[in-house]
């Protein structure tokens, strides 16, 4: 598949013929306009393209996408991307899912496809609520949240996303927020172009059913003095004066003020994606406000052997040692061991 | 007859034409290994052969206690059998708990061989004898024949520098060169296995060779044997046979289906017994280039396979009911998407956990109808372990051929249980290839356009050019595949599903009444109570009984010949090892009074039960008609 080859696709190549559905002013919308800009990046071959989801207003975006599409059951769209992946290693997988069918029904399948490496990006739409069937919490739904289904509020700790694929060795890990469209293009790119199980979280609002979730932060008027956007090999520097930032001490992130107490950019934690030790990673992802500014952008990129390449590999492995021993005789795997003749 | 090699003594030869005989001991004993190897000698030998395994789930249940007693029953014979038989003729019990456990199954007047050393005053009160069974006459009606086996692996194995435990173990060898001097058998096949098995550990493979030789010796050399036994290899039809297992003729159908297919097998699966061995032999076979993944769950299992088939593979997964359970919804998936599938169910007494090593039939309902709303799928079930492989190939015939998940119904007693197979040529069967839909550069794919003879609709994988389309759980628009919410449209998808499945009866062949085309009694079957139920309708037509057998394996289309074959009987008779399952199907379907016959002990049928049920019912035509 060499981009010589294709011709050159634009983001509405990658636009179905079906009508979108998602309640007018969701962030759906901005996802899924970011993801068809960016397809064309690849220099793939639309047929070569697979959209899987689960259930979910996530689950809808398959078929909004000109490409393959499969809308599957709730929480297993990583099962389905694992075998198909498997069998086909050629195709470009995608995984569209959300905070319900990604951490609750599926909260089984996302580890497992994150530490096996399976070679899909998965996009999680995190809205803190079911949306779909209108209006329940979810596991990222903040402690004390009351919803249809919790109505004197949650009384259970909400998952934090990041840190869960980090422990389970996920080889990259992202964030962005719906709105943020640029940055939500780039990351988007940036988890395409990784070779293994990719995981972005976007932070999305559900206007409906939980409007303003991520606002406190992503809002434009606040979001500089409120986000960290992390940038590869440079220190972490916020604010919408870029004088604060972060300082590791030990375990612990301190947010400091570059000038003051003789701070200077030099003590402040550079951001390594690749750091091969899952720790920091875990750090960053339980950053967030109001203690710390919430960190958006690569937050983990370390390279390892795909699920696919391992299998194939050892397919491979067998049939050249097998090989060494002159032609599979089907005849003779039939026969087994021992067998006696009637005649 | 005097053997040659007797020396003063005086040694006859009884000639017989069915033996069968149950190893039992502790599970840490190794009966199982000294049942296969006797099993793999005695169909070398040319004996037809059939098995029963019989083991605890547990892994090792406290040693010396009832719940621990570990069985094999092989039965072999100079003639066609169907069964491991109903009752041992011989006993092979190797501690007390082992003789408790089985002393009520074995033949009045039959042999029991014991391991002494094992009969003391701790192992006794663990089985529950207040007195030893061995000198309290209690086994009076049996031949019982003692033998210090513990004590004579001792001195056979001197010098060999082992531990007392590790000489200990080898007694299951000694009682194994036993029966092979009592039944004339060979000890090359297991002196080799031996030889390979603990190549690198000489001493205790050694250990293993003497106890075997020695088990021999003793036969040969005692006087407590007074005749061995000679069972003449059996007339087999013509060609080139092999010991196979229900569940590794099953994985091998598979690897064969995918050769005629010409198309990748994609094996994913979540361990669980008695199906696990089938992930353990494809996954031993990569160098055919079988893909395996042993999956985080059942769920993700048929996921995967879902995904492998979505993408071209021969996408499959194997379980058991309690994993066939978690499956359900996305064999809904495969049914609304229509994709290939082969999902096999190895059952297992249920429900919930159950016996998991038991047999059962418990199954069919589920996989009939386990699914949210109208969710049809075609349901084949094998008869005998060999049958495991051409119905294996025939799964993923109809898979393929149809665009249809298909459940795959085999049962602990199929799986663990064993019979000679005559191995067919590879070369002489049939392809079972079919096409992709071809790229296309029109626009306009049409994912659910069906085939006219089929209704299958085409297999159009991701990756080839112009067929891009979208594909879900979501009720589809007919042709189009689009998302559809038409109330006319559903409906009519819904009689599309179904009349796409009911077309496979097209394709399969015409039922085998095996006797006459008609009678007093038919009995008929599903799946693995093939041999009980063949042997009693055998017995049954010797006596001059108008009895015919019939079994099926299509389940779901059934064959469109069967409402006419239940009509030319008097009586029909249904044994199945679960409540009447199928019964009920049949009895909706074809509004026939078929008589069940449903035990659920986790037990395959005894020839003698299904005959005397069999009896009693012409008993009660006879009176009717009188």
């Amino acid at each position: 598949m060499t981009q010589s080859e294709l011709p050159v696709l634009t983001k509405k190549d990658f636009e179905s013929d079906q009508d979108v559905r998602w309640c007018p002013g969701c962030g759906d919308y901005s996802i899924l306009a970011q993801t068809q800009k960016t397809m064309p990046d690849f220099g793939v071959a639309k047929e070569k393209i697979v959209f899987i989801s689960g259930i979910g207003c996530s689950g809808r975006l398959p078929y909004y996408m000109n490409t393959f599409g499969f809308h599957t059951i709730h929480g297993r769209a990583a099962t389905i991307a694992t075998g198909l992946k498997g069998a086909r290693p050629d195709l470009m997988v995608w995984v569209i899912t959300g905070d319900g069918d990604a951490l609750s029904i599926g909260g089984n399948h996302l580890i497992h496809a994150m530490r096996r490496n399976v070679d899909m990006k998965m996009i999680m739409f995190n809205n803190r609520i079911y949306g779909l069937t209108k209006g329940q919490a979810s596991p990222t739904s903040p402690i004390g949240k009351k919803t249809k289904s919790t109505p004197m509020g949650t009384i259970e700790t909400p998952i934090i996303p990041l840190n869960l694929v980090a422990a389970a060795e996920a080889s990259f890990i992202a964030r962005s927020v719906d709105t943020h469209s640029e940055h939500l293009q780039e990351m988007m790119h940036r988890a395409g172009e990784h070779t293994g199980a990719a995981f972005l979280e976007v932070l999305q609002n559900c206007n409906i059913f939980n409007d303003g979730a991520w606002r406190d932060f992503t809002d434009k008027s606040v979001k500089e003095d409120r986000m960290l956007v992390l940038k590869h090999g440079e220190p972490m520097i916020f604010g919408a004066e870029k004088n604060k930032g972060i300082r590791l001490n030990g375990l612990q992130p301190e947010v400091v003020t570059i000038g003051e107490s003789g701070v200077t950019v030099a003590d402040l934690w550079v951001h390594d994606e690749t750091d091969q030790d899952a720790t920091r990673t875990q750090i960053l992802s339980r950053m967030w406000w109001p203690d710390f500014p919430v960190p958006v952008g690569v937050f983990r990129r370390v390279p390892r052997p795909t699920h696919d390449e391992l299998l194939v590999a050892q397919i491979d492995e067998a049939k050249a040692a097998r090989a060494a021993k002159g032609p599979v005789d089907l005849q003779r795997l039939l026969s087994g061991g021992e067998t006696w003749t009637v005649s | 007859m005097t053997s040659p090699k007797s020396g003063n003594q005086t040694e006859s030869v009884t000639q017989l034409d069915r033996v069968t005989i149950r190893f039992a001991g502790d599970s840490g004993d190794g009966m199982q290994l000294t049942g296969s190897q006797f099993t793999a000698t005695t169909a070398l030998f040319g004996n037809d052969v059939s098995t029963l395994p019989d083991y605890p789930a547990e892994i090792r249940a406290p040693a010396g206690s009832l719940p621990g007693v570990s069985g094999f029953q092989i039965s072999f014979s100079s003639g066609d059998i169907h069964t491991p038989g109903d009752r041992p003729d011989v006993l092979v019990a190797m501690n007390p708990a082992a003789l408790k456990v089985n002393i009520g199954d074995l033949v009045p007047g039959g042999g029991i061989i014991v391991n002494t050393d094992a009969f003391n005053d701790i192992n006794l009160k663990k089985a529950g004898y207040a007195v030893d069974p061995l000198h309290d006459g209690s086994l009076q009606g049996y031949n019982l024949y003692e033998i210090p086996m513990s004590t004579m692996v001792t001195g056979a194995c001197d010098g060999l520098g082992l531990t007392s435990k590790q000489i200990e173990l080898t007694k299951n060898f000694f009682a194994l060169g036993v029966m092979f001097w009592l039944y004339e058998r060979s000890m090359a096949g297991t002196e080799k296995w031996i030889a390979e098995k603990f190549a690198g550990k000489e001493a205790i493979a050694e250990a293993n060779k003497r106890a075997l030789n020695a088990g021999y010796a003793f036969g040969e050399t005692t006087e407590i044997f007074h005749t061995h036994y000679r069972v003449a290899p059996a007339h087999l039809a013509p060609g080139t046979y092999r010991n196979i297992t229900g569940n590794e003729a099953t994985a091998l159908g598979f690897v064969m289906a995918s050769k005629l297919a010409e198309r990748d097998l994609f094996l994913a699966s979540y361990p669980i017994t008695p199906a696990s061995d089938i992930l353990h032999q494809l996954s031993g076979y990569k160098h055919l280039g079988i893909k395996t993944v042993q999956s985080e769950d059942e769920i993700a299992a048929i996921g995967a396979a879902v995904g492998a088939a979505y993408g071209g593979a021969m996408g499959m997964t194997t379980t058991s009911g309690p994993g066939m359970a978690l499956k359900a919804e996305m064999l809904g998936l495969a049914v609304m998407v229509e994709l290939p599938l082969v999902v096999v169910d190895v059952q297992r007494a249920g429900p919930s956990t159950g016996m998991p090593t038991k047999t059962e039939q418990g199954d069919l309902l589920m996989s009939m109808f386990g699914r949210n709303s109208d969710s049809p799928i075609p349901v084949i079930a094998p008869a005998t372990p060999a049958e495991c492989f051409t119905m294996a190939i025939e799964a993923w015939r109809i898979a393929l051929k149809h665009m249809t998940p298909v459940v795959y119904l085999s049962d602990a007693f199929l799986a663990t249980g064993a019979e000679p197979w005559k191995i067919p040529q590879a070369s002489d069967l049939p392809s079972i290839a079919v096409e992709n839909a071809p790229p296309s550069d029109r626009g306009g794919f049409r994912p659910y356009q069906r085939d006219p003879e089929t209704l299958a609709r085409p297999w159009a994988v991701p990756g080839t050019k112009g067929l891009e389309h979208r594909i879900g759980g979501l009720e589809k628009l007919d042709e189009l595949g689009t998302v559809s919410y038409d109330p006319d449209n559903h409906h009519r998808m819904n009689l599309l599903r179904a009349e796409k499945v009911a077309r496979v009866a097209r394709d399969i062949p015409a039922t085998e009444v095996w006797g006459d085309a008609e009678g007093d009694l038919l009995i008929l079957g599903w799946g693995s109570t093939y041999g009980s139920i063949r042997s009693a309708t055998e017995r049954l037509r010797e006596r001059g009984k108008r009895v015919s057998h019939a079994q099926l394996r299509y389940l779901n289309p059934l064959p469109n010949d069967l409402g006419d074959i239940l009509k030319r009987f008097k009586r029909v008779l249904l044994p199945e090892l679960n409540l009447g399952q199928l019964r009920m199907l049949l009895r909706a379907k074809y509004l026939v009074d078929i008589v069940g016959f449903n035990l659920v002990r986790g037990k395959p049928f005894q020839i003698g039960e299904i005959e005397a049920k069999a009896e009693s019912l012409l008993g009660e035509s006879v009176e009717v008609s009188t």
